[in-house]
């Protein structure tokens, strides 16, 4: 049963196609990577099923206020700390125990020793956790995520994996765009490939490494096997896009 | 919406130093202007016409022949005149804003000089819609008759004083070329004595002469005194002032007025334009409007928090202002209005230039970009610039809320006419920006 639908989700920026037919669903817990190239049209797929822009055609099968929305660069106010950021939002998302929920997310982002913290102290990782905090602070069964590693080093982009893993284990569905293809082949259970607005591959990671070796080798080359090296994989895929024509 | 409201405080209160320079500089801007606004123009564009006939400019005054044109030489020294045929001329000229005064000279000035029985009067028009300029031209002009009126009185004593002792000691006297010998009060005396004389000692003839002999010594004695009585009464020309078009505000009242207005402005503006920007540049905006808050309600909470904080501060600065100023505290309440209604207009011009900028500094910038033309705009007398020049800078007056609001408070303060108008214009406005950043916030949008 999909806890998110979309169906046939076309955008257009004057003449240019940002989307073109695009439809994906999701069930509960999933973990669905969505990737792509720059301009491939990402961020404007996951801000079509947040609600915050709206297509010329298609639709969502989900309200925008029953899904959680963490934005590529975060969205809280570096003025004041992790708990007055939490409090200002749980109560805008009017939420039955603001304080409960609060206390509750200082737990799960581990930051329970920054909560006096203002924002704009804190390193990239952890500013990074708060703002997928808020994001899960009206408790939505489906939580976009756009790009929440860009900008991290190794070590925060870890944290911030552990903790969306933990999310998705707890039955939250994760929708996550990213360029990394090493992320989407390692933490997702299912990706979407989008070059040029168009939905071109949908499948598990094994099957994109397939597809991505048919690519390379006319399709005689065996199915991925991680680990394997990242530039080979990365090199495979541009390939694979090529031969697509994007 | 009070948690946003609650937030932006919190955040104004974490931030002391922007606090501190949104409230002192334009405190500092205020000040300046108040000063440089106190300063009258080097030399006034005054309207004159003599109407007095050119065979009168001359009278005869204590024995001497005065020209009376000659009077006026200091006050065009102090004005640059624009000499005009007609009264009709000069009053057109004020009020067409070509020229901030007019004088005008009746041509019955030397007749009524040279009779000495009532005044003569100069005539003197300005335009009372700025008090800056008005004030300058009265001052000069006034200063000017008084010296006219200085001397003349000298010379009107001095002629006075000769025929006061025509009175007492008699002698001779030329009226329409014929010679008159007057007696005289000391003279007259000498020849009732030597006729009481004459008189039986107890007759009541007698005693009656002896009365108007100490009459006529009592005369004598206090016309001495007379010629300082005249010279420190003596005030031949007055001046009649005619207010063309609205009050009479002080000039101190006025710099209130303005040093308010300047405050207000860069108040409202910044905390608006910033507040709003300041979503954009933490990247909240897309958060807060995706059903936490519609746009409309964030920027009505933003121009909420902009207006009530630059009226507080207003009313702060009118309180410590009125503890130099004479103000008029019964007026308390039209204050507010007139500060309030101003502090909406320009929270909705700062919502729009918020609207306008994705970062804090830009947006402050381009309120200060905005704000200080538009104010030297607003402030422009009318007399320094071609009329039609003026009608276009009275119209970009009038699409921003500067003045608009000066009028406001002008009228709040000094009571200088309704403030209704001003306070309509600036609802009027409110809604306009107000209007015009919803439509600017859709570059918001993705």
């Amino acid at each position: 049963m999909p806890v998110l639908e979309a169906d046939g989700l076309v955008k257009r920026y004057g003449e240019r196609a940002a989307l073109r037919d695009v439809s994906l669903s999701a069930s509960r817990g999933e973990l669905v990577a969505v990737i792509g190239p720059n301009g491939a049209g990402k961020t404007t797929l996951l801000s079509i099923l947040a609600g915050i822009q709206k297509p010329d055609e298609g639709s969502v099968s989900r309200a925008p206020a029953e899904i959680g929305w963490v934005p590529q660069q975060a969205a809280v106010y570096s003025k004041l700390t992790v708990a007055e950021n939490l409090e200002l939002f749980a109560r805008l998302e009017k939420v039955d125990d603001p304080r409960s929920t609060v206390d509750r997310m200082l737990d799960l982002t581990d930051l329970r020793d920054r909560a006096g913290d203002q924002v704009g102290r804190l390193s990239g990782g952890n500013r990074q956790r708060v703002n997928i905090a808020v994001g899960l602070l009206g408790e939505q069964p489906v939580l976009l995520l756009d790009e929440p590693s860009a900008a991290l080093d190794p070590r925060q982009r870890e944290r911030v994996w552990g903790f969306v893993l933990s999310l998705a284990e707890s039955g939250t569905t994760v929708i996550y765009s990213t360029h990394n293809i090493q992320e989407a082949e390692r933490h997702a259970q299912r990706v979407l490939v989008l070059a040029d607005g168009e939905l071109i591959f949908t499948g598990s990671p094994r099957e994109l490494g397939t597809a991505v070796g048919d690519g390379v080798n006319g399709g005689h080359r065996p199915p991925l096997q991680p680990p394997r090296a990242p530039p080979d994989f990365e090199s495979a895929f541009v390939a694979f896009l090529r031969q697509r024509g994007h | 919406m009070r948690w946003l409201l609650l937030k932006d405080l919190r955040i104004l209160r974490r931030s002391p130093l922007l606090v501190g320079l949104l409230v002192l500089y334009p405190v500092v801007i205020a000040t300046l202007i108040g000063f440089a606004l106190s300063r009258g123009p080097e030399k006034p564009q005054v309207a004159f016409v003599n109407l007095v006939p050119d065979s009168a400019t001359e009278i005869e005054l204590g024995g001497e022949t005065i020209d009376v044109t000659r009077q006026a030489g200091p006050l065009f020294r102090a004005i640059d005149p624009v000499r005009v045929d007609s009264r009709e001329q000069a009053i057109a000229q004020v009020e067409d804003g070509r020229v901030l005064g007019a004088l005008v000279i009746p041509k019955d000035t030397t007749r009524k000089l040279q009779t000495g029985l009532e005044p003569a009067e100069v005539e003197v028009f300005y335009n009372a819609d700025d008090p800056v300029k008005s004030s300058y031209v009265r001052d000069t002009i006034k200063a000017q008759v008084q010296d006219a009126n200085s001397a003349l009185t000298k010379q009107l004593a001095k002629a006075a004083v000769e025929y006061l002792n025509l009175i007492g000691t008699g002698g001779r006297f030329e009226i329409f070329g014929r010679e008159l010998d007057v007696l005289g009060l000391e003279r007259a005396e000498r020849l009732l004595r030597k006729a009481s004389t004459q008189l039986p000692p107890r007759s009541s003839a007698r005693e009656d002469v002896e009365r108007v002999i100490a009459f006529a010594r009592l005369a004598r004695d206090n016309l001495d005194l007379s010629d300082e009585v005249l010279s420190s009464v003596g005030t031949p020309i007055s001046v009649k002032q005619t207010e063309l078009d609205g009050g009479a505000t002080p000039l101190s009242s006025f710099a209130v007025a303005i040093a308010v207005t300047v405050s207000l402005m860069f108040i409202t503006l910044l905390l608006a334009a910033g507040s709003l920007a300041l979503e954009r540049e933490e990247n909240a905006f897309l958060r807060l409007v995706r059903g936490l808050v519609s746009r409309t309600g964030l920027l009505l909470e933003k121009a909420g928090l902009a207006a009530v904080c630059s009226t507080v501060v207003c009313l702060l600065m009118l309180a410590g202002l009125g503890l130099f100023v004479d103000l008029r505290w019964e007026r308390f309440p039209l204050w507010v209005a007139g500060v309030g209604a101003g502090a909406l207009a320009f929270a909705a011009m700062g919502l729009a230039v918020g609207a306008l900028t994705k970062e804090v500094r830009a947006a402050s910038l381009l309120c200060v970009m905005l704000s200080l033309p538009l104010t030297f705009l607003a402030l422009v007398p009318s007399g320094s610039v071609s009329p039609l020049l003026y009608d276009l800078v009275r119209v970009v007056s009038a699409v921003f809320p500067f003045k608009p609001t000066l009028e406001a408070l002008d009228s709040a303060l000094n009571d200088t006419g309704g403030i209704a108008g001003p306070l309509a214009h600036l609802l009027a406005l409110f809604v306009a920006f107000g209007a015009a950043s919803r439509l600017a916030l859709r570059r918001f949008d993705g």
